[in-house]
């Protein structure tokens, strides 16, 4: 058996699978319906003919067993965390509990309709005010408005609360303060809250220096938009300091907090001084990414906040739950209903699952984890920061590019040994990043696995590089031409005309 | 904790090689005076069997579609979905991965959402759609941004009959960027008010937003509309709340609207007390540079293989920063890839006989209650599966009665529109049998 074949990247069988619109056959049905139990009026008699359609053109006709077929070939082409590692940084791609997606079918979930009645939804209401209670609690806020539907949508309705609190005090202002290893969402969501964005230069430990603040801080900045843990993987360790810069000009303090797994039950971002977090469910709280949503992003806040939260918000009336729409200061509302709820129900799951203890034992686990890839690949990568980490390890591939081999090469060749790659040229601030994020739910074994991994393609990066550069070999189709895709941009099917 | 398959001593054997002696000091950054010193104000683990009695115990205190007769719509529609779509969309390889940042290992997802954005623009009469956007209110907000982006202007007209939350949400995108609006009113028909769009209307005016059927069920005539707005140069905004109603209605896209947003989650997601639900966003080919969110396309591999790929991203908040279209990341994929496989299994006679379904059984309903003595239509416009019943018994007193009988009949329009404190928005879908709708006649004949 050749070195290759052990590991446990390898080549299956898999099968082709053309476009839904290339299958299926005219009268072929996947449905069933009742017979209509109602007169069968005709469309015409009930609508003017200019108002109604003469069909959908284009559309597949198949069997339930050819929908069954498809989606299952075409899935088979995915990779995902139950099948393997999926280290991809400031992700965290943790095990996705199956306990999780029961709970949100249950009936009393799944089909309960959002303008049901108060009294005839006290679960759902309880499920919401106790998750914001938990949610307030390992974030060390006041209030959590659970809205939101991502993370980015999340940091939106956090910096609309920061300029309905600004302008309630006489001046929105103009600027956000931004550090350069920011996630693109922060300036963008910004700009959409019509804020000029101010660069802030992490100093030479990877970390916001309060000086830097310092500098920059006028009466005129909104808010300051810190990451932390931060996309480094290293704790703010001058967040205080931060905090204090900003708050003596009037300024609020944003966390961004898609990294808060590392430090729950340990350090509380509400405790650091920030005002604003947003918490986001499908990375700390498990909630399946399923291939890029849905996700949710509940905000938590301070107190002087709660008047701008979107409406409604979930308040504990003796033992009845309530909805409250009567926010007069309120910034309005970022989605329909009250929330994606059926997102909540998997979180609220997962915490009561794992409780105080476990949540904490995640936490550590997960920065255990990481510090012990770090310490084993230290030397064969090149570690820009070189101290323990929290969530995720950044390494660059300053050691291969010698060889002429770069950050995607060495990610596209780990596909071939079996695991996701990393996130890769990310942070900018770091030349050739790799973001290695395991989480807790990853095993010593598996760790171990894809260190050996990491090493032997250190070694193809000297001894054979070519290999690496025609990465990956195994999956069923190989480097994408992304340039032809965006120069002749083909976005959907069109039928032969 | 099953989720943690480190031991202890897994964990010694780490600590040990990364050369610290406890887990503690890997945390040694975090500043002491905000080190936590309790432990968190969450209750202590439940096993599997006690958690999901514990959450069975808090769901059966809802109401449900399966234990209630509903008839409640008003943007969120209590539509059958066949079983292969959960069973397809539970698929570990569907559920975990994250958005197809590497498309060697992505070609499900990304194949899956190009057939979305296929079967979203066929069913629209658009010529290109995103990737998904969170739900219809917030993607109908982006509609209105990317609407100012293109015409440079600051004015949006905004239907009355337009969902009131899909309202207030755009209102609260747009008014950041300094957008202000103006409401149309809605006629005795209960449709928008034609005449008045065009006095509205100007060259300062970016969009107009219509719903369609609109907030009362009512069908909107987009044509002339697309019309008058064109005319000044402004672009219409065409939002569908009940995608079902697509397989009868002439598509937005054929009636010239510029954008088309609607709420997916009534193809084979279903209510989940409002979430979650996916925004279509379709437009003109001409706009694709200025949309929001993700998009995939057709490219071909190395050797020649035709392939998918997540393309056009220098539109996109990860690539531009503060100059994005959207600052949106994750959206809703696999809310997304549900209502393609919906779709897909429905095809288009499943499609037709669905919303013809919807629209006979309401028909019934309508012509029924109207006949009631206390009860009359509000308006007089056509409807698709809901309508607006007007009550000479207050809504609330109505509803409460209606409860008795296991019924939830309706949304009390007091609630949004004061001019409408005595009406009901009643909807009916292919889950209500005649013998509910029948139930609900009676129900209400006795409520007088």
């Amino acid at each position: 058996m050749s070195r290759m074949e052990q590991t446990i990247g390898t080549r299956g069988l898999v099968l082709n699978e053309p476009l839904v619109f290339e299958q299926g056959s005219p009268g072929r049905v996947g449905y069933s319906f009742p017979p209509l139990d109602v007169p069968e009026k005709k469309a015409e008699a009930l609508i003017p003919k200019r108002l109604l359609r003469d069909g959908i053109s284009g559309f597949p006709e198949m069997s339930e067993v050819d929908v069954i077929r498809h989606y299952t070939r075409i899935s088979q082409w995915n990779y995902c965390v139950d099948l393997g590692f999926f280290p991809l940084g400031s992700c965290t791609m943790k095990y996705n509990p199956r306990i999780n997606e029961d709970m949100a079918r249950l009936p009393g979930f799944a089909k309960a309709h959002p303008y049901q009645p108060e009294e005839l939804s006290q679960g759902a209401l309880q499920l919401m005010w106790e998750l914001e209670q938990y949610l307030a609690d390992i974030a060390g806020m006041d209030r959590v408005t659970l809205q939101p539907s991502a993370g980015a949508h999340g940091e939106l309705t956090g910096l609309m609360m920061i300029r309905a609190y600004h302008t309630s005090r006489g001046n929105p202002r103009s600027k956000v303060l931004i550090p350069d290893s920011a996630h693109g969402t922060n300036p963008a969501t910004s700009a959409l809250c019509g804020y000029r964005v101010v660069p802030v230069k992490e100093g030479p430990r990877g970390v916001v220096e309060a000086k830097a603040v310092a500098e920059v801080m006028d009466n005129e900045v909104a808010a300051i938009m810190v990451t932390n843990p931060n996309t480094l993987g290293l704790f703010e360790d001058q967040i205080i300091e931060v905090a204090k810069i900003v708050h003596a000009k009037g300024g609020q303090v944003y966390c961004d907090g898609a990294n808060l797994n590392s430090i729950m039950g340990i350090s509380r971002p509400g405790d650091s001084g920030i005002d604003v977090i947003q918490i986001n469910l499908h990375k700390t709280f498990s909630q399946p990414h399923g291939g890029g949503g849905p996700g949710a992003g509940p905000v938590a806040l301070k107190k002087h906040l709660a008047p701008f939260m979107p409406v409604p918000t979930v308040e504990k009336k003796g033992n009845r739950y309530t909805l409250d729409f009567k926010r007069p200061k309120s910034i309005g509302k970022v989605r329909a209903f009250a929330a994606s709820f059926g997102v909540l129900v998997r979180s609220y799951t997962y915490i009561r699952s794992m409780g105080a203890a476990g949540l904490r034992r995640a936490a550590e686990v997960a920065v255990l984890n990481a510090n012990y890839i770090l310490s084993q690949l230290k030397g064969t990568y090149h570690l820009p920061y070189d101290r323990h980490c929290m969530h995720e390890c950044v390494f660059t591939d300053a050691l291969q590019s010698r060889h002429d081999i770069h950050t995607l090469d060495i990610a596209k060749r780990l596909i071939d040994y079996g695991f996701h790659p990393p996130t890769i040229y990310f942070p900018l601030i770091v030349k050739g990043a790799l973001m290695i994020e395991p989480t807790e739910t990853e095993s010593k074994e598996t760790l171990d696995q894809f260190i050996a991994a990491m090493k032997r393609i250190a070694r193809e990066a000297e001894e054979k590089p070519e290999v690496l550069r025609q990465a990956p070999h195994n999956p069923k189709v190989t480097r994408m031409n992304e340039t032809k895709a965006a120069r002749e941009p083909k976005l959907r099917w069109r039928p032969a005309s | 904790m099953r989720y943690i398959p480190n031991t202890d001593r897994d964990c010694a054997a780490m600590l040990q090689a990364i050369g610290v002696r406890s887990v503690d000091e890997l945390f040694a950054d975090i500043p002491p005076a905000v080190r936590l010193k309790r432990p968190l104000k969450v209750p202590p683990a439940m096993a599997e069997s006690e958690v999901a009695r514990h959450l069975r115990e808090l769901a059966d205190k809802n109401a449900n579609a399966d234990r209630y007769s509903m008839f409640l719509g008003a943007g969120c529609y209590n539509h059958f979905s066949p079983a292969i779509i959960n069973h397809l969309v539970l698929r570990g390889e569907f559920l975990t991965p994250y958005t197809p940042y590497q498309p060697e290992i992505s070609q499900g997802t990304l194949q899956a959402l190009y057939e979305y954005q296929s079967l979203v623009c066929l069913l629209t009469g658009m010529e290109v759609s995103n990737a998904s956007m969170y739900e219809g209110a917030s993607a109908t907000a982006e509609a209105v941004l990317m609407a100012q982006r293109i015409t440079g202007r600051s004015e949006v007209l905004m239907a009355r009959a337009v969902h009131p939350e899909y309202r207030t949400v755009t209102r609260t995108y747009a008014s950041q960027l300094g957008i202000t609006f103006r409401e149309v009113a809605f006629t005795e028909a209960g449709v928008t008010d034609t005449a008045q769009v065009r006095k509205m209307l100007s060259e300062r005016v970016a969009c107009l937003v219509v719903q369609s059927p609109n907030f009362f069920g009512a069908i909107e005539d987009v044509a002339p509309l697309a019309e008058v707005a064109h005319a000044v140069g402004a672009m219409l905004v065409v939002a569908v709340a009940e995608p079902v109603s697509l397989g009868i209605l002439k598509p937005p896209g054929e009636c010239g609207a510029d954008i088309v947003t609607a709420e997916g989650a009534g193809l084979g997601t279903g209510l989940n007390y409002g979430g979650p639900a996916v925004g279509f966003f379709a437009t003109r080919e001409k706009f694709i540079r200025y949309m929001p969110g993700r998009l995939v396309g057709e490219t071909e591999d190395r050797e020649g293989r035709t392939g998918y790929v997540l393309t056009l991203a220098t539109r996109e908040q990860h690539i531009r920063r503060e100059k994005a279209t959207s600052n949106i990341c994750t959206s809703e994929s696999l809310i997304a890839n549900m209502s393609a496989m919906y779709m897909v299994t429905m095809g288009p006679r499943g499609l037709r006989e669905v919303a013809l379904m919807n629209l006979r059984k309401a028909a019934y309903a309508k012509e029924r209650l109207a006949k009631l003595r206390g009860f009359s239509l509000r308006f007089t416009g056509p409807t698709f599966n809901e309508f607006v019943l007007r009550t000479k018994k207050r809504p609330g007193e109505v509803l409460k009665g209606l409860l008795k009988r296991q019924i939830i009949g309706g949304v009390d329009l007091g609630r949004f529109y004061p001019e409408l404190k005595d009406c009901l928005l009643v909807c009916v879908t292919e889950q209500n049998s005649r013998t509910e709708i029948d139930a609900l006649a009676k129900a209400l004949g006795g409520t007088r």
